[in-house]
């Protein structure tokens, strides 16, 4: 397999030409990805058959995606912070309209103040949104994210719109060698261009976005409560299949050394790469942790999670996102969530870090383990803390 | 490319198919619902419908009732331009790869004045720009009547809404209704026009000459709102036809650029004794009811009078 060094823009640029949608729009909102800038090289050259709808805001971006998507498209879209901002109204209205747009995210902080770096709080704000949800370690992951984010959404018992996540400047800046996916390749996965069964078809005309009052509402959203259920089995299998093509395997929740671990980190995204590292260093020096990584956010695979925490003393949970006045990260609120009531209840030390694109450092993590360490020998939890800020 | 408006004889029209059924929960007397079978007695082949959050909306689908008997979307308030825009790509892009096969497709996007001069402005003006092909109807009643009659930059001066209500020192609205056609045209869109569901010949050739143009069309259409605008509610296009007479809604077209009046507006223009003063118009309905009790406003009549025969006469100098 050849491997071409790409940033993780452009890496996510290729798979969308990989997967030739049929729409794509999109608004570079400050901060802009080079993503769909990449991709419109795509279309002037004529590499890929999409209508490039160059929007005049994010809004109208998701807008026209859910107008693509209902008219039986195949849709992508990018974007970040303050642009996912500007669209958060249509982005609950294209997960209840089940259409299955597949967006990349370059995760930026949120203004203010503004600040346009790395921080993933943008996307965990799509928590309850129906959205599926996933975040990538490096530059490879989401390149595949990408194309089989097409295969999960579009699933006949699925359709939903998926969230692909990239942390901003740290993977969408950053040059790493990826084997890119061939638009045969993709095809072939997917099955095909898409096939929409519930559509704008004037052959069979029907009417989708309609008012429901009190006596159909519940019903209408308990829909897209059930689809996100029935993805957790879609996943699986797409994950499954795409390690029968293309040999890397993927799970929703990843672990690394954790099979004789008594402590360990708990993250998303690129801080896993960090943490992997800091990982075997530590391991050098007889110390008994591992990683527990989550891809899949929404839907969330709790029992993964506390199966792998089932011999812990302690987790260490790290978050490049925040929520303000709540009972702590909007990471570990889920983490805890899952344990609850299992049985399982290792100790927790919750950390926020790099926020706005703060560096955290393979040091950083030692630090952190040895100060969560020390508590969890005598018996203490540590609430959330933000690392690394002047206080 | 030139572009003709069909002539249609009220007979004629007679046997065409409309695609808005009975049984909507439009109040009685709306003019909206007179509009929409109208406008879809123009269809001739495959069509769409988009349409903004509003009486039209709320009102022909409540779940698990329709309507609409063609493809029908709703999305939000302020983005029926946009995804008008994602529908018209989507049929390019899937009619290039063989995945669309019912060939040429009407898209039309519905929006009140709220939803088109106010909250959906931007929407609508990056898809002008853009160029998609598809026609926008603004349905204008003059307020947010959906939501409880507030002031919108389409509300005509003086009226009392809730949002501007007539109170003892303020009478009403006190800013003039923002120019939204000719703001439109000088986006040089192909298609601009007016039309009236007084006047269903001509109402009914505007969307099938906008429908039939390549590139965005737009028309605006007057369509009164009995409860926020309060009148008897068989009056409805009686009022709405009194508008057209009194010039406050004068019909033509800007066809590439070229303003033409429509029948209704040149006979007035032919003949100005035809032209009816505003009071006619004003007087008789509840939210002008301030300009004449307690006592009568002429001061603020004359204002009305002055705005609408400036617009007219600029009108009448692009028209010739």
């Amino acid at each position: 397999m050849v491997k071409i060094a790409v940033t993780g823009d452009d890496a996510v640029a290729q798979a969308a030409k990989a997967v030739n949608p049929d729409v794509v729009a999109a608004y570079p909102i400050t901060p802009q990805t080079i993503i769909v800038e990449r991709f419109a090289d795509f279309v002037a050259d004529g590499e890929v058959d999409t209508e490039f709808v160059t929007v005049e805001s994010e809004h109208s971006a998701m807008s026209a995606c859910v107008g693509a998507s209902s008219a039986g498209a195949r849709v992508f879209t990018s974007s970040a912070s303050a642009g996912i901002m500007l669209m958060y109204e249509i982005v609950f209205i294209a997960a209840s309209s089940r259409t299955p747009i597949v967006m990349a995210i370059a995760n930026r902080a949120i203004s203010g103040p503004i600040n346009i770096h790395g921080e993933e709080t943008d996307q965990m704000l799509f928590r309850d949104s129906g959205w599926i949800s996933l975040f990538a370690e490096d530059n490879q992951e989401a390149h595949d994210h990408t194309i089989l984010a097409f295969k999960i959404g579009e699933h006949p018992d699925v359709l939903l719109p998926v969230a692909v996540g990239l942390d901003g400047f740290i993977l969408s800046h950053a040059i790493e060698g990826i084997e890119p996916v061939s638009r045969q390749e993709a095809l072939d996965f997917l099955g095909g261009e898409r096939v929409a069964k519930l559509k704008l078809d004037t052959t069979k005309p029907l009417s989708i976005g309609l008012l429901h009052l009190p006596d159909y509402y519940m019903e209408a959203r308990a829909q897209v409560r059930d689809a996100q259920e029935r993805s957790r089995k879609v996943i699986l299998e797409v994950f499954s299949e795409w390690e029968k093509r293309f040999g890397r395997k993927y799970n929703p929740v990843e672990s690394y050394m954790m099979e004789d671990a008594e402590y360990a980190f708990l993250t998303m995204g690129s801080s896993a790469g960090n943490a992997r590292t800091a990982i075997d260093e530590l391991r050098t020096k007889g110390e008994k942790v591992g990683l527990i990584k989550i891809r899949v956010y929404r839907p969330f695979f709790g029992e993964h999670v506390v199966n792998l925490c089932k011999n812990l003393k302690g987790l260490i949970t790290i978050e490049r996102s925040h929520s303000f006045g709540g009972p702590g990260g909007i990471l570990s609120q889920d983490i805890k969530s899952a344990l609850y009531g299992t049985g399982v209840s290792p100790l927790m030390a919750e950390y926020t870090i790099g926020l706005g694109g703060r560096d955290t450092l393979i040091r950083d993590y030692h630090i952190m383990y040895n100060r969560a360490k020390e508590a969890f020998n005598t018996g203490k939890n540590l609430p959330i803390y933000w690392w690394g800020l002047r206080e | 490319m030139s572009i003709e408006l069909p002539k249609y004889k009220l007979k004629d029209l007679l046997d065409k198919p409309i695609f808005f059924s009975g049984g909507h929960r439009l109040c009685a007397g709306c003019a909206a619902g007179t509009m929409a079978r109208q406008v879809t007695m123009a269809f001739d082949k495959p069509t769409m419908i988009v349409n903004a959050t509003g009486c039209l909306e709320v009102a022909s689908t409540i779940y698990p009732f329709s309507a609409w008997e063609v493809p029908w979307l709703h999305v939000a308030f302020e983005n029926v331009a946009a995804v008008a825009s994602g529908i018209e790509a989507a049929i390019k892009a899937m009619g290039r790869k063989g995945t669309y096969k019912e060939g040429e497709t009407d898209i039309i996007a519905f929006g009140g004045d709220g939803g088109t001069y106010d909250i959906g402005f931007q929407a609508l003006s990056g898809a002008l720009e853009r160029g998609h092909d598809f026609l926008y109807i603004l349905y204008d009643n003059g307020a947010y009547m959906n939501t409880g009659i507030q002031r919108s930059g389409g509300t005509p001066f003086g009226a009392s809404t809730t949002t501007s209500p007539a109170g003892s020192v303020i009478p009403g609205k006190h800013q003039f209704r923002k120019p939204i056609t000719d703001i439109v045209a000088a986006h040089r869109i192909p298609f601009v026009a007016t039309a009236s569901p007084a006047y269903p010949e001509d109402l009914i050739a505007k969307v099938r000459a906008g429908l039939d143009v390549r590139g965005p069309a737009f028309l605006h259409i007057e369509a009164s709102c009995n409860r926020g605008q309060r009148f008897d509610p068989s009056k409805s296009i009686e009022y709405v036809r009194l508008a057209t007479e009194t010039c406050i809604h004068p019909l033509y077209a800007v066809i590439n650029g070229k303003y033409q009046l429509s029948r209704p507006s040149q006979r007035i223009a032919d003949d100005p004794s035809k032209k009816l003063p505003v009071e006619d118009y004003l007087k008789l309905e509840g939210r002008w009811r301030h300009f004449f009790k307690p006592t009568k406003r002429t001061d603020l009549i004359e204002i009305f009078q002055k705005d609408i025969d400036e617009r007219w006469e600029e009108l009448l100098k692009k028209t010739k």
